[in-house]
């Protein structure tokens, strides 16, 4: 064998160039994860509170308390094709949404590095995304359609909490059917609007005004029909935080309305 | 009874402890470096021609009977136990122990990995007191407990690192596979080369590739493609390079390392007891702390295990003379 004939110092010299080939490679492959997040090939909706994406993926460090806390389940963490955006949180409004029921924004509280700034207190503050109608044709309102029954079928896991059913505790969508003449599932199941809505009739949430939004997310308001069936669109307002309810509970497949991320976030953070 | 307490070199013997941490190999001591007492046995076990017999009965003896290691099961309990605590905080919805092995909250109270932390704080350049309080929590925790602790009692890589190692040991054995020794400085161009790359991109990059955080989420929130990663180092350790990500490569272990390496608590080795049958240095997960057990080499009577160490007590279950020692020194060495 060849290798035999080195000296030590040659075979010292060989694990080294070996040693520094491996280092060169590992360190390519970690840095390679900047990619995804650099060139937007990932793009998330974060939990309330999220720093804009880049600060956001510097400050988070990927432990997962803020799973741990949402009581709908509403975050999930990413896989190593987010590259360096492995382990940190996103949120997929279609399958279960942020319906804010914890009412305190328990994975802002969570976070132990900031990456969910502190700075945000209540819902309304919230500035995940913001929600679109993408998909006018199939809006059930839109064309002046009813909706009876489960939101999104039986089978579908999603949870809300509805407060008329228990004050406390999400339960299944699919366990709260709906019968509507004109479907306005977006705009009566939107948190905000909920809560504009107590605070309207004066009993605002935990009877703390601080809760009250100042502005309202999302109405319908009636467009021109020409076979004089009542037609309606979702119209999405400045009080709109993308929390995505709308689109999780949205019954056309795929949904009208969905939340689009919001690059900027909010200026007013770190 | 023996324990002759340490004297004058001791910020030498420290900064042997470091070098040896960022990669040096470990260097024969001068005899000006030994001291008086420590030489007079070195000489006195050269001439006692009754070791010699003493050994080979010894030998003689363990190949009879060989030791059951109590100490390595325990710690993997304790390994599994803390890995497991997250998972069943989680399931059970108890708040016992919440987050992974990157940041967590015992209790209530904030933990951080102190490589992670670093990591956030170089990328985010912004600490909030939160992760001032894990930090500092954890610090605590693991300079008191020394050496590398908590690569062996708590990292879930190092138990399947471990396991990884008993295949490739057995492949070697067969002749199947050879090991191939790395540069043991590597790791400390990682550890430097990730500082830099958080400070510069701004993005925690070390994260990316750490087979501790992967493995702790995978634990807690469900498998990934991240495992691939995972499983392609541990493939690489079995049929390449014995141990190589926790010898060469995890910047994780450096960083505790440099925490643990003035702490109250030891491995302790006593010249004295030592018969030189290096059974110690088969079984350690890094050999090289160990250089200080070969004839010739102890520079006193009575020597501290350097910070490379992981304190996984391998070596105080294999001795058979006791010369290796589990101690807890308090401070007076470096007062």
């Amino acid at each position: 064998m060849a290798e035999k004939r080195l000296t030590r110092a040659e075979k010292k010299r060989r694990q080294f160039m070996r040693t520094m080939a491996l280092l060169g490679v590992v360190t390519a492959g970690a840095l390679a994860g900047i990619v995804p997040s650099i060139k937007g090939w990932v793009i998330r909706l974060r939990p309330p509170g999220a720093l804009t994406e880049q600060k956001f993926l510097a400050a988070c460090i990927k432990c997962g308390q803020c799973v741990q806390v949402c009581p709908v389940n509403a975050i999930k963490l990413a896989d190593i094709g987010d590259g360096v955006g492995i382990g940190s949180p996103y949120i997929d409004a279609r399958e279960q949404a942020c319906d804010f029921s914890c009412d305190g924004l328990q994975c802002v509280l969570a976070c132990p590095t900031g990456s969910l700034t502190h700075d945000v207190n209540f819902s309304h503050e919230v500035d995940i995304g913001i929600a679109k109608l993408v998909r006018p044709k199939s809006c059930l309102a839109v064309n002046g359609k009813g909706f009876k029954g489960p939101a999104r079928g039986a089978g579908f896991k999603g949870m809300m909490r509805y407060e008329e059913v228990d004050r406390w505790n999400p339960i299944p969508i699919a366990d709260h059917p709906y019968d509507l003449e004109l479907c306005d599932l977006c705009v009566r199941t939107c948190p905000i609007e909920i809560r504009a809505n107590q605070c309207d009739i004066g009993k605002p949430p935990s009877g703390d005004e601080q809760q009250c939004p100042p502005k309202r997310a999302i109405r319908l308001v009636e467009i021109d029909s020409e076979d004089g069936v009542k037609k309606m669109r979702p119209e999405i307002l400045d009080g709109c935080v993308g929390c995505g309810v709308c689109e999780m509970i949205c019954p056309a497949e795929p949904a009208a309305i969905v939340v689009e991320n919001n690059e900027l976030r909010t200026g007013k953070r770190v | 009874m023996n324990y002759v307490p340490a004297s004058g070199c001791d910020a030498m013997k420290l900064r042997t402890s470091y070098a040896e941490l960022f990669g040096a190999d470990p260097k024969k001591p001068q005899k000006s470096d030994i001291s008086p007492e420590a030489a007079e046995v070195h000489a006195a076990q050269k001439k006692d021609k009754t070791r010699i017999a003493k050994i080979r009965e010894e030998i003689a003896q363990m190949a009879a009977h060989p030791r059951i290691e109590t100490i390595r099961p325990f710690r993997w309990m304790i390994l599994l136990l803390v890995n497991l605590l997250f998972v069943v905080s989680y399931y059970l919805d108890i708040q016992l122990l919440e987050g992974a092995l990157t940041a967590s909250r015992f209790a209530g109270f904030h933990m951080a990995d102190l490589n992670s932390a670093l990591q956030v704080m170089l990328a985010f350049k912004h600490v909030v007191i939160n992760l001032v309080i894990g930090t500092v929590t954890v610090f605590i925790f693991w300079w008191l407990l020394g050496g590398r602790t908590f690569c062996s009692w708590v990292c879930p890589y190092h138990l399947l690192a471990e396991w990884a190692e008993i295949i490739h040991l057995k492949l070697v054995n067969k002749g199947w596979v050879k090991d191939h020794p790395l540069d043991r400085r590597a790791r400390s161009w990682f550890w430097l080369v990730f500082a830099v790359l958080a400070l510069v991109t701004g993005y925690t990059v070390y994260e990316t590739i750490s087979p501790t955080g992967i493995l702790s989420r995978a634990l807690i929130y469900g498998p990934g493609l991240a495992l691939i990663w995972v499983i392609a180092l541990l493939l690489f350790e079995i049929f390449w390079s014995r141990r190589a990500w926790c010898r060469y490569g995890c910047p994780i272990g450096l960083t505790y390392g440099l925490v643990g390496a003035i702490s109250p608590f030891k491995i302790n080795y006593n010249l004295e007891k030592c018969y030189h049958e290096g059974e110690c240095k088969k079984v350690c997960l890094v050999p090289h702390v160990l250089d200080t057990v070969i004839k010739g080499r102890a520079t006193k009577i009575s020597v501290d295990i350097g910070a490379d160490c992981t304190r996984c007590g391998r070596c105080v279950d294999a001795c058979p003379t006791e010369s290796l020692t589990f101690k807890f020194k308090g401070m007076g060495d470096y007062l």
